[in-house]
């Protein structure tokens, strides 16, 4: 009895510190620094753009970076690129339809090959990456590096907290996501390399 | 008459070449906004700071020169003054 007592004791306190362990970043930044950046390069034209309308947490264990769920949404009105004709035609029903897709996501749903060193690392972020309203699963290469107590710098004293920056790049094909699929290929390309930049805050209550 | 428009569109033409060769001869499409890169000291990311701005491109330079370039060919038509005269 004073065993199994002891045992179920013991059991509660580990789920207890695994469970205090889960920290959540949030990824809503009113600096507007968490960006992406978008490229598509056709033999006619070369286009550029940005967003930076992104939210979203992730949670997970800085310690045991394996255990991450969580999901990045970028506003589709927050694109842009240098022209604004450019960019009305973008965000209209042609192409993104951003009116009826308002956001674009990136669910995590599984973290591989996670190597860690000190506070930062590397991985493979596998996850439900939603444009135009069609889902695929993609597997992208990500740097993150955690910021413990660097909150306080970033807010100006304001906040106590961690920091979590995550970076990647990945490519994905228009004609997955129903973008004009194979047309107006001389002036924007099939491919789209994205880069994400993002950092996340966790503050301590 | 003629040669005063004559100069005026060839200077129109320089004009226009000229503007977009000092705005920094742009040969991508007309920008209506421009990003600079800054970067966040804490997180180190770059992140782009948009402002507006007009950067012409190869398509005003384009657009602006075949318009003058029309107009000046239509000055070497011969135009007949008409010869009726109206009477009340």
């Amino acid at each position: 009895m004073k065993t199994s007592l002891l045992l179920a004791t013991a059991a509660s306190t580990l789920a207890l510190q695994s469970f205090a362990q889960l920290t959540t970043f949030d990824f809503e930044d009113p600096k507007g620094v968490n960006n992406v950046v978008f490229k598509l390069d056709a033999p006619l034209e070369s286009i550029n753009g940005t967003a930076n309308g992104i939210k979203g947490s992730i949670t997970g264990d800085p310690a045991n970076p394996q255990k991450v769920e969580g999901k990045i949404i970028v506003e589709t009105k927050s694109l842009k690129v240098s022209n604004a004709l450019m960019q009305e035609h973008m965000l209209g029903p042609q192409w993104l339809d951003a009116e009826k897709n308002p956001e674009i996501t990136f669910e995590v749903k599984e973290i591989l090959n996670a190597k860690k060193d000190a506070n930062s690392g590397t991985a493979q972020v596998k996850g439900i990456f939603t444009l135009k309203g069609i889902s695929k699963e993609i597997t992208a290469p990500a740097k993150v590096s955690y910021l413990p107590g660097r909150l306080a710098d970033r807010s100006n004293g304001k906040m106590q907290g961690d920091l979590l920056v995550i970076r990647t790049n990945f490519q994905i094909n228009r004609s997955d996501f129903g973008i004009k699929p194979g047309e107006n290929l001389d002036k924007v390309s099939e491919t789209i390399d994205i880069s994400l930049s993002i950092a996340g805050a966790a503050p301590k209550k | 008459m003629k040669i005063v428009l004559r100069t005026a569109l060839l200077i129109g033409i320089a004009g226009i070449a000229g503007f977009w060769f000092l705005s920094g001869a742009n040969t991508g499409w007309t920008k209506t906004s421009v990003a600079t890169i800054a970067v966040d000291p804490i997180t180190e990311i770059s992140y782009p700071v948009w402002q507006n701005q007009f950067v012409p491109g190869v398509d005003f330079l384009a657009a602006g020169v075949t318009i003058l370039l029309i107009i000046f060919a239509l000055s070497y038509l011969p135009f007949h003054k008409s010869s009726q005269k109206s009477y009340q």
